[in-house]
């Protein structure tokens, strides 16, 4: 039986005592206890940042790559081999920054992924500058006069007609190991936003601030089916800040639709120079 | 008599000039002779000025001839452009009804193409078909070989519209057999026993080649002139279980290759040099984290956009010094389309068994450019994965290192999901586990584990193509598509009583320094022919081999070289 153990830490840990990771972590490790998913049926694909280290705090396949370029990583390993469970991770910075050509596009073509985004709305690695998701006006070193309108990644996934969205806390484990879980059952890709504080540099959208603000849309009688309540819902914030489920829709996953991986994974299928002769014909 | 034929289809883009040319290519392909052939065109899509070229031999052929025994004009402009290469005892197949020339002199040959096919078929589009019938008519060459290929051609659109082309094609022969027949002095047959060979441009070799060596998935964004590479196999994978993705840029099609391969499939891209601009980082990914990937350069002209649709050899030192910080790799230069071929085989094989990044590269010359070669023979090629451990070694490891420092450099390679251990990489430095690390001795170990991997890369490259004459004046150095102008430059001025070496250069890196500098300084003057402005491989001689290279013939105003150019400008540039 797979417990939490088997997802124990591989380094030492270097995130900021306090930092919203360690919550992120906990909850990621129990959803997959709960899921009875085991490390080598895994793969974790990150970029760079302070959230990408993750994959190293516990157990599973890792292809740590490039900053911003999560997702095309991810979708090459899915398509080579669906048999794994690809988990992508991010900051804000990799996710809705340097790599958001790839989520929007990863998004259209619904590959199955769980990407997870801890939005800190604030770099941490490069100490302190603002993210796309900054409040609007955010003051940092590169941007003393402000930071450009913050982007909603909500709208944005919704625009693209993501197949699952859903917007965690980091201050509540137990709600975001479940959104986790959903995440990953989910056939398709699925983009979960992680509210993060960053207690080093952000001052602002604190645990406590938040703790303030969120509620929870299952509480609430909401329906994640219906499009534009959830386009409603991706606009608030600011007084009260929804979390949970905030759509989802069954459309085709890309690699199901794919012909070639219809018998068995691409990757256990064997190599035969010898089929080719017909295509040689053709050039006769 | 030899035939040694050259024969020119030109028009606006639209005009169905490609097609008059390829016809023409298949026929006497089919025939048993051997083609080059190319295709000139303009960045745009309707329009402009197009031809096709289309060389025709009883003997193996390597490149374009300028000089034209046969024009077929289907606008004035195509006459205007290239009337002065016609030989005098050449022949300018065009319509005065359509084109109002003034044509004056025995070059001249009159044929109402639009007519025919408004009152054959009713129908102006095949008035290329016309010009087909007429230059295939022209050259004394038979009918029936041209039908056949019409009514494979046109198969797709329905019985019709064969049956139409074919008509088309009879009015234009039998109208240069009544008034044409005595034009031209020089005729093409086929040779008996028809040595059937597979007539396919470059970008085809490398895809086939691909598809041969294993590939499993290509991830591209379309770039002249490396999008029928990927084209292909979206196309013809599809029956192979090959995956081609059409992604939304380059980095995220290298990025996408890379986590394809990683998993443990042959995975490449191809792109011209604007896009692998956008995929070097990507490189120094696939060299860090130790991952398998082909990276196919077309090169263009640049910097930038530069000629989208010309040709260039300006990227040599780009190919060998992307990506940032220090990795191994190998460079492969196919000088012709069945060099391609074997090598897309050979990168898949040294990637694989390196786990490293390999590029070949080319040019839009030799990827657009057809010629005829004999039948690849599949049951040469050999696959081979390097230490890529079997599901059962895999099942049986507990604690696996990703990375395990070796002498060799190489170390064994599980796939995630093989077994229960882990496979672990990472962009940062990391350890032989894979973890990321800070420490300089696990970085050094790592960094130099790497760096012993190009050793055995040496090992594998295959020595420049050397052909000696006795007291040669000259050696001509070359690499890549330059191949064919080379060689056939080398026997014109053999012709001339002028002996020379020809050393090609077709697999770049890890550099052949000993094989090539013990052809230089052997009396002969060294000269180095590339298609571009600074002379890259000349100077990669000199780094690597420490010899100074006597002369260079450079190239870049987009267009291929031609062997008389190369003898024209040696006589007069190098002495």
């Amino acid at each position: 039986m797979v417990t939490v153990k088997d997802y124990a830490e591989s380094i030492p840990i270097t995130w900021c005592p306090g930092c919203g990771n360690f919550a992120i972590l906990q909850a990621l490790r129990k959803a997959l206890v709960d899921l009875a998913i085991e490390p080598h049926q895994i793969l974790f694909v990150s970029g760079i940042g302070q959230a990408p280290k993750l994959p190293h705090y516990t157990q599973g396949n890792i292809f740590d790559g490039l900053h911003g370029r999560t997702l095309p990583a991810a979708t090459g390993a899915k398509i080579a081999n669906h048999e794994l469970i690809v988990l992508g991770i991010d900051g804000d910075g990799g996710a809705y920054g340097e790599g958001i050509g790839h989520l929007l596009a990863t998004m259209r073509r619904n590959v199955n992924i769980t990407y997870m985004a801890h939005n800190n709305q604030v770099y941490g690695l490069t100490k302190g500058q603002a993210s796309p998701t900054s409040d609007t006006g955010f003051v940092t070193r590169t941007t003393p006069l402000g930071a450009s309108q913050s982007l909603n990644p909500l709208a944005l996934a919704l625009s693209s007609d993501v197949s699952f969205l859903a917007r965690g806390f980091a201050g509540d484990v137990e709600h975001l190991s479940g959104l986790l879980k959903m995440g990953i059952e989910h056939r398709g890709f699925a983009l979960i936003d992680i509210l993060q504080p960053c207690v080093s540099f952000n001052h602002r959208n604190t645990f406590q601030w938040y703790r303030e603000r969120v509620y929870k849309l299952e509480e609430q009688g909401y329906d994640p089916g219906d499009k534009t309540a959830a386009f409603a819902k991706a606009q608030e914030w600011g007084d009260r800040i929804p979390i949970g489920l905030i759509y989802r829709k069954e459309r085709p996953v890309y690699e199901e639709q794919l012909p070639a991986l219809k018998e068995m994974a691409l990757v256990k299928q064997k190599i035969d120079p010898l089929q080719f002769e017909a295509l040689l014909d053709e050039f006769m | 008599m030899a035939i040694d034929f050259n024969i020119m289809a030109g028009g606006e883009a639209g005009q169905g000039v490609q097609s008059v040319g390829m016809i023409l290519a298949k026929i006497m392909a089919n025939g048993g002779l051997h083609i080059f052939a190319d295709q000139d065109y303009e960045n745009r899509v309707r329009g402009g000025h197009n031809f096709f070229r289309i060389r025709v031999s009883d003997r193996e052929v390597l490149a374009l001839s300028e000089k034209l025994d046969v024009l077929v004009a289907l606008n004035k402009e195509t006459i205007d452009l290239h009337r002065n290469k016609v030989k005098s005892n050449g022949v300018i197949i065009f319509d005065q009804e359509q084109t109002k020339v003034d044509a004056q002199g025995e070059i001249y040959f009159n044929v109402p193409l639009g007519r025919l096919a408004e009152e054959k078929v009713k129908n102006k589009l095949m008035t290329n078909t016309v010009a087909v019938g007429a230059a295939i008519g022209l050259c004394g060459y038979d009918f029936d070989p041209l039908a056949v290929v019409l009514r494979k051609e046109f198969a797709r659109h329905g019985e019709k519209i064969v049956e139409d082309n074919v008509v088309a094609a009879k009015a234009g022969f039998d109208f240069a057999l009544e008034y044409g027949a005595q034009k031209l002095s020089q005729k093409i047959k086929p040779i008996s026993g028809n040595n059937k060979r597979m007539l396919l441009h470059g970008n085809e070799a490398l895809a086939l080649g691909a598809m041969v060596g294993g590939c499993k998935f290509i991830a591209g964004y379309p770039m002249t002139p490396a999008t029928p590479i990927l084209e292909y196999l979206a196309d013809k994978g599809r029956n192979f279980n090959v995956v081609a993705v059409h992604v939304e840029d380059e980095i995220a099609a290298i990025n996408m290759s890379i986590g394809a391969a990683y998993a443990g499939v042959r995975a490449m891209v191809a792109t011209s040099g604007g896009g692998f601009c956008l995929m070097v980082e990507g490189l120094a990914l696939a060299g860090i984290t130790e991952t398998p990937v082909v990276v196919v350069l077309g090169q263009r002209p640049g910097p930038a956009t530069g000629m989208p649709t010309r040709t260039e050899q300006g990227e040599l030192w780009f190919a060998l010094h992307s990506g940032h910080g220090e990795f191994p790799r190998a460079v492969l230069a196919p000088a012709t389309a069945e060099e391609a071929f074997y090598a897309m085989i050979k990168a898949f094989n040294m990637a694989e068994k390196y786990q490293t990044p390999v590029i070949v590269l080319t040019d839009h010359h030799l990827a657009t450019s057809y010629t005829t070669v004999d039948r690849f023979d599949l049951k040469q090629v050999s696959i081979d994965r390097g230490e890529l451990l079997s599901d059962e070694e895999a099942g049986k490891l507990t604690d696996y290192k990703r990375h395990l420092v070796t002498d060799s450099g190489i170390s064994p390679r599980a796939l995630p999901g093989q077994g229960k251990a882990l496979v672990v990489t990472d962009s940062d430095e990391h350890d032989e586990a894979g973890h990321m690390i800070e420490d300089g001795e696990t970085r050094n170990q790592q960094n130099l584990k790497r760096l012993r991997k190009q050793e055995g890369l040496k090992s594998e490259i295959t020595s420049p193509e050397l052909h000696r004459m006795p007291d040669a004046e000259f050696t001509l150095i070359g690499w890549g598509s330059t191949y064919g102008a080379i060689r056939e430059a080398a026997d014109l001025l053999k012709g001339d009583g002028v002996a020379t070496n020809i050393l090609h250069i077709s697999e770049i890196w890890p550099f052949p320094a000993e094989s090539v500098a013990s052809v230089l300084n052997n009396g002969a003057k060294s000269v180095v022919i590339e298609s571009n402005a600074t002379a890259q491989m000349a100077q990669l001689i000199r780094r690597e081999t420490g010899h100074e290279i006597d002369a260079t013939i450079l190239k870049f105003d987009g267009r291929p070289f031609y062997a008389e150019e190369i003898v024209d400008r040696l006589k007069k540039e190098v002495t």
